[in-house]
C-alpha cells in the first residue's frame, strides 16, 4: 500500500501542477448510462442483481461517469482528475497483471477550445508522470482516428468491417504482421490485395517527417477525413515541441486503441525495455493512454449537445507491479508506518512516564509509538524499532529522571546522546528535518 | 452519411424557424404549420432519435463528488489520515465485493440491506456493508493477530432513503483499529486520543466524548432486576435519552415494554448520571453495583483508562455517561461515542450534544466558512497582446519542469481582463505575463492577482522568484 501510495501522490501531484479539479462519482450507474458505450467489451461490465430497485451496473472505466456528469450538470468546461476503482469482468489468466478490481488514475479536459492545446497538454502530463516514476525510456505512441478510418476507406476495407479490421490492427503490439495479416482475410473476410495495402501503411511509424509524408502520399492525400487527422497530428507536434518532448512522442499507424469512442487524436504510453527485462519476458503492455472523444457526452445530453473531450488514464496498477517487482529484486525494504519515534523505557513500572511523554510528542505533531506492554523489555522495544524501521528511540528511566534528562538514540547508528527534557521536542524535530 | 448530416441540419434550421415564430407572436395556423413540418423531418431521422430513453441521473441513494465538496472532503482526511499516521497505523485496502458467503451471517437483520451483484456465471458476490468484516476476514486469511490499520473507503447500503433522511446507499467510513492481546486500556486510550487529535484539528467547534462500558450496562440492568432476556430492548429505550427525556424513556421501558415502574426507577438513579472519574469512584461504592463481577470489572477498567486519558492530557474532553448504549450488538467492553456540543442558551447551563461524530460517517454537514479552492494552481501564464501563443507555451512547460502549478488559458489570443478573470474566480495568486516589450528586454510581469502589484522579473530569475513567493513559510503573495 506504501508504494502504490507514492505513486498515486506522484500522478495526483501532477494532475494538480497542471490545474485539475477533483471529481467523484459513484462506484455504480444505472445500468443505461453505461449500455452501447463500450461496444464489444460490453459483455464484461458487472451487473448487479434486480433486487427491485433501478437495474445497476458497477462502472467500466472513469470516462462514460465523466460524461455523464458533465451533461447532468450542463457542465461545458471542465478540467478534472478521478482517481478511483473500476471493474471489468476480465478472465484474469489470459492478460497478465489484469485484474477484475483495478484502480485508474484519469485526466481530462472538457470544452470547445482552440485545436490540440488540451491534446498536447495531456501528453506533456503523460510524459511528466512516467519520467517522474522513473520507470525507464518510455515511447508514446500517437495516431488519429481520421487518419486510421481514411486509411482504411483508400485501402478498399468495406465500411462494415472498419470496427473489425480496427481491433485486428490493434493487435500489432503483440503479434506480428503474419498473424494480423492472416487474421483479416481469413476470419474477418478481407480480400489480401486490401490487406497488403494496409500494411504498407501500418508498419510504419517516426516523428513529424511522417506526417508531411503521408500528406503527400497519394493515395491517402484524397481522403479528407485522413488529411483532417493530420492536419491537427501536425500542430500537435508543434506544441510537443515547444512542450520539449517531441523526441518521446512517435506517430504510430498500427496504433489503433479498443474503445469506441475516441474521435480524433489516440495515444498510447508503452515502457522500452531491456533486453534483459525482453528476455524475462515481463511485458506489462501499457502503461497509460488516452484519446479525444467528442461526441460521448452528446450521448447523454437529451438535446444532444455537444461537449468535445480529450484525456488519458494512467494504468496504475500495472506501474506498481513493475515498482514492486523491482524492489524484490533489488531487495529494497518498505516501510509500512512512517513512525519517527519510539518512546521505550528499560525500567518497570515506568508506563506512565511514557505515556506522558509520548503524549508531548504527539501533541507537537511527532510521530509516535511505544509498545502496549506495561513493562516491556528494552530488547524487545529496540528489536521492534529495528523491524518496523523507526529511525529514532526515546529512553527514560529513573536515573534519566532524577537528572530531568531523556536519552536520544539513533536506531542505526545506536550512538546515544542525553537530552535535557525540556529541550526534546526540538532536538528530535532538528534530526528529523536533517534527515 | 452525408444524407443523415443534411437531414438533421434541416430539422436544426426548421426548429429555428418555429422558434422564431414563436417569439415574433406569429399566427397559430403558422406556428402549427411549421411544426407539422419540423415533426414530419423529425420522423424521417428515425423514431428514437433526439428522445431520451433514460433519465439522467446517478443511482437512488448516491451522489457525484462536485470539484468544491472534494476539495473539503480532501482537507477533512489529511487531517485524519495524518492523525493515524502520527500513531503509527498501516494503511490496507480490500475489494469492493466480497464473496457472498463472508458477509452471509454477519449483520442480522440488517442483512437484507445487502446489494448483490447478479449471478454470471462466476463466484457469487456481494458489495462489501462495512469495513469490519472485510477487515476479519483480511486477519484471517493472512494469520495475523497483531495489527494496527486504518481503512478509508465507501461501503455499500440499500437502505430506504425515505425511511431514514439523507442516508445515502453508498458512503465512507473511517475506520481505525488495533488487533492484538495487549495490556489493558492502552490501545483504548490510544484510540480516544486519537478522536480527541482529529476533532480539535478539524475545528468544527466544541466537542465531549460519552464513554461507558458494555459490562457496566448489563451489570446495572441485572441489578436493577431487569430480566436477562429485555437487556437488549431496555438498552435501546436507554439509548434515547441524549435526545428524548427521561419522562419519556421511562414511560416506553413501563408502557411499552413491559418494565415494572420500580425497576425502571432503579435504573433511571444510575443512567441520569454522567461525570468524570469520581463518578466512576462513587459507583466502585455503590452498595448495589459493587456486588456485580461484570460492573466491577467494567469500573475498574474505567479506572485504569481515567488515568491514561490524564496522561494523554485529555481527561477534561471525556465524560463517562451511564446513558450511553449504542451499537451494542458486538461490543464487549468500553464504547465512546464523540458528540458536538452547543454552547447553552442560558449562562450556567450544561452544553447540549447536538450530533455525534460517528465512525462509519458522517462527513457531510461540515460547513467550511473559507472560500474553497477547487485546484492548487500557483501561476497563471498570460499574454498581454495577440499572438504570443508559442511563448506561453513555452513558458508554461519551463514552470511545469520546475514543479511548479500552472495553467493557461486555452485560447491562441485570449483578452488579457479574461485572464485576470480566471485568476480571481480560480483563486490563483500570481500571473506571469508576457508582452512584446518585455520580451525584448527579457522580462517577465510577475503580477500579485490579491494586491493587483506588477514587477518585472528577468527570465532567468523567473522560477525562483514564483518559489519565493508561493513557499509555505513566506507564502507573500
Amino acid at each position: 500500500m506504501v508504494v502504490r501510495e507514492k505513486i498515486l501522490d506522484m500522478v495526483v501531484g501532477c494532475f494538480k501542477r497542471h490545474g485539475a479539479k477533483r471529481l467523484d462519482t459513484p462506484a455504480f450507474e444505472l445500468k443505461e448510462m453505461l449500455t452501447e458505450k463500450y461496444g464489444e467489451d460490453s459483455g464484461l461490465i458487472y451487473d448487479l442483481k434486480d433486487q427491485g430497485g433501478e437495474l445497476l451496473s458497477l462502472r467500466y472505466d472513469l470516462t462514460v461517469p465523466f460524461a455523464r456528469y458533465l451533461a447532468m450538470n450542463k457542465v461545458k468546461k471542465m478540467k478534472r482528475y478521478h482517481v478511483g476503482k473500476v471493474w471489468r469482468r476480465e478472465s484474469p489468466t489470459i492478460v497478465q497483471g489484469r485484474y477484475r478490481e483495478f484502480c485508474q488514475c484519469d485526466f481530462d479536459i472538457a470544452g470547445q477550445f482552440d485545436p490540440m492545446i488540451p491534446d498536447a497538454e495531456c501528453l506533456k502530463i503523460m510524459c511528466e508522470i512516467l519520467s517522474g516514476l522513473q520507470l525507464g525510456d518510455f515511447i508514446i505512441k500517437v495516431n488519429d482516428r481520421r487518419v486510421l478510418d481514411g486509411m482504411f476507406a483508400v485501402c478498399g476495407v468495406p465500411e462494415s468491417k472498419f470496427h473489425a479490421i480496427c481491433s485486428s490492427i490493434d493487435k500489432l503490439d503483440k503479434i506480428s504482421w503474419k498473424d494480423v495479416r492472416h487474421e483479416m482475410v481469413a476470419k474477418k473476410g478481407l480480400a489480401p490485395e486490401v490487406a497488403d495495402r494496409i500494411g504498407d501503411y501500418v508498419q510504419c511509424h517516426g516523428g513529424v517527417s511522417l506526417i508531411e509524408q503521408m500528406f503527400q502520399d497519394p493515395r491517402l492525400s484524397q481522403n479528407k477525413q485522413a488529411l483532417d487527422g493530420l492536419g491537427d497530428l501536425k500542430l500537435l507536434f508543434e506544441y510537443l515541441t515547444l512542450f520539449g518532448i517531441a523526441e518521446k512522442i512517435s506517430f504510430d499507424l498500427s496504433l489503433a486503441r479498443g474503445l469506441d469512442y475516441y474521435t480524433g487524436v489516440i495515444y498510447e504510453a508503452v515502457l522500452l525495455q531491456t533486453p534483459a527485462q525482453a528476455q524475462e519476458s515481463f511485458n506489462v503492455g501499457s502503461v497509460a493512454a488516452g484519446g479525444r472523444y467528442d461526441k460521448l457526452v452528446g450521448m447523454f445530453d437529451p438535446k444532444g449537445h455537444k461537449v468535445p473531450c480529450v484525456g488519458l488514464s494512467i494504468g496504475v496498477e500495472r506501474i506498481f507491479s513493475i515498482v514492486e517487482q523491482r524492489m524484490k529484486t533489488f531487495g529494497q525494504k518498505i516501510r509500512t508506518t512512517e513512525t519517527q519515534v519510539f518512546v521505550a523505557t528499560p525500567q518497570k513500572n515506568f508506563l506512565h512516564e511514557r505515556l506522558k511523554l509520548i503524549a508531548e510528542l504527539w501533541d507537537a505533531g511527532i510521530k509516535a509509538e511505544l509498545l502496549y506492554k506495561n513493562n516491556p523489555k528494552l530488547l524487545t522495544q529496540l528489536h521492534y524499532c529495528e523491524d518496523m524501521g523507526i529511525p529514532l528511540v526515546v529512553i527514560i528511566g529513573e536515573q534519566e529522571m532524577k537528572e530531568g534528562i531523556i536519552k536520544l538514540r539513533s536506531v542505526a547508528s545506536r550512538e546515544e546522546v542525553a537530552i535535557k527534557r525540556e529541550n526534546l521536542v526540538a532536538e528530535i524535530q532538528k534530526r528529523l528535518s536533517e534527515s | 452519411m452525408a444524407e443523415r448530416a443534411a437531414l438533421e441540419e434541416l430539422v436544426r434550421l426548421q426548429g429555428e424557424r418555429v422558434r422564431g415564430l414563436k417569439q415574433q407572436k406569429a399566427s397559430a395556423e403558422q406556428i402549427e404549420e411549421e411544426v407539422a413540418k419540423l415533426l414530419k423531418l423529425k420522423a424521417q431521422l428515425g423514431p428514437d432519435e433526439g428522445k431520451q430513453k433514460f433519465v439522467l441521473k446517478t443511482p437512488k441513494g448516491t451522489r457525484d463528488y462536485s470539484p468544491r465538496q472534494m476539495a473539503i472532503r480532501e482537507k477533512v482526511f489529511d487531517v485524519i489520515i495524518s492523525c493515524f499516521k502520527r500513531h503509527g497505523a498501516e494503511v490496507i485496502d480490500t475489494p469492493v465485493f466480497e464473496l457472498k458467503e463472508t458477509l452471509t451471517g454477519k449483520y442480522g437483520e440488517d442483512s437484507k440491506l445487502i446489494y448483490d451483484l447478479k449471478d454470471q456465471g462466476g463466484e457469487l458476490l456481494s458489495l462489501r456493508y462495512d469495513l469490519t468484516v472485510p477487515f476479519a476476514r483480511y486477519l484471517a486469511m493472512n494469520k495475523l493477530t497483531n495489527i494496527k490499520r486504518y481503512h478509508i473507503a465507501k461501503v455499500y447500503r440499500r437502505d430506504n432513503p425515505a425511511m431514514t433522511r439523507g442516508r445515502y446507499r453508498e458512503f465512507y467510513q473511517c475506520d481505525f483499529d488495533i488487533a492484538g492481546q495487549f495490556d489493558p486500556m492502552i490501545p483504548d486510550a490510544e484510540c480516544l486520543k486519537i478522536m480527541c487529535e482529529i476533532l480539535s484539528s478539524l475545528q468544527i467547534g466544541d466537542f465531549l466524548v460519552k464513554v461507558n462500558d458494555r459490562r457496566i450496562l448489563d451489570g446495572m440492568f441485572a441489578i436493577c432486576g431487569v430480566p436477562d432476556s429485555k437487556f437488549r430492548t431496555i438498552c435501546s429505550s436507554v439509548d434515547k435519552l441524549d435526545k428524548v427525556s427521561w419522562e419519556e424513556v421511562k414511560n416506553e421501558m413501563v408502557g411499552e415494554k413491559g418494565l415494572t415502574p420500580e425497576v425502571a426507577d432503579h435504573i433511571g438513579d444510575y443512567v441520569q448520571q454522567h461525570g468524570g472519574v469520581s463518578l466512576v469512584e462513587q459507583l466502585l461504592q455503590d452498595p448495589k453495583l459493587s456486588q456485580n463481577k461484570q460492573a466491577l470489572e467494567g469500573l475498574e477498567d474505567l479506572k485504569l483508562l481515567f488515568e491514561y486519558l490524564t496522561l494523554f492530557g485529555i481527561a477534561d474532553k471525556i465524560s463517562f455517561d451511564l446513558s450511553l448504549a449504542r451499537g451494542l450488538d458486538y461490543y464487549t467492553g468500553v464504547i465512546y461515542e464523540a458528540v458536538l456540543l452547543q454552547t447553552p442558551v442560558q449562562p450556567g447551563e450544561e452544553p447540549l450534544g447536538v450530533g455525534s461524530v460517528a465512525a462509519g460517517g458522517r462527513y457531510d454537514g461540515l460547513a467550511l466558512e473559507e472560500k474553497v479552492r477547487t485546484t492548487e494552481t500557483q501561476v497563471l501564464v498570460a499574454s498581454a497582446q495577440k499572438r504570443l501563443l508559442e511563448e506561453r507555451l513555452k513558458l508554461v512547460s519551463e514552470l511545469w519542469d520546475a514543479g511548479i502549478k500552472a495553467e493557461l488559458l486555452y485560447k491562441k489570443n485570449p483578452k488579457l481582463l479574461n485572464q485576470l478573470q480566471y485568476c480571481e474566480e480560480a483563486g490563483i495568486p500570481l500571473v506571469a505575463i508576457i508582452g512584446e516589450q518585455e520580451l525584448k528586454d527579457g522580462v517577465i510581469k510577475l503580477r500579485s492577482v490579491a494586491s493587483r502589484e506588477e514587477v518585472d522579473v528577468r527570465r532567468e530569475d523567473l522560477v525562483e522568484e514564483i518559489k519565493r513567493r508561493t513557499s509555505p513559510a513566506l507564502c507573500i503573495c
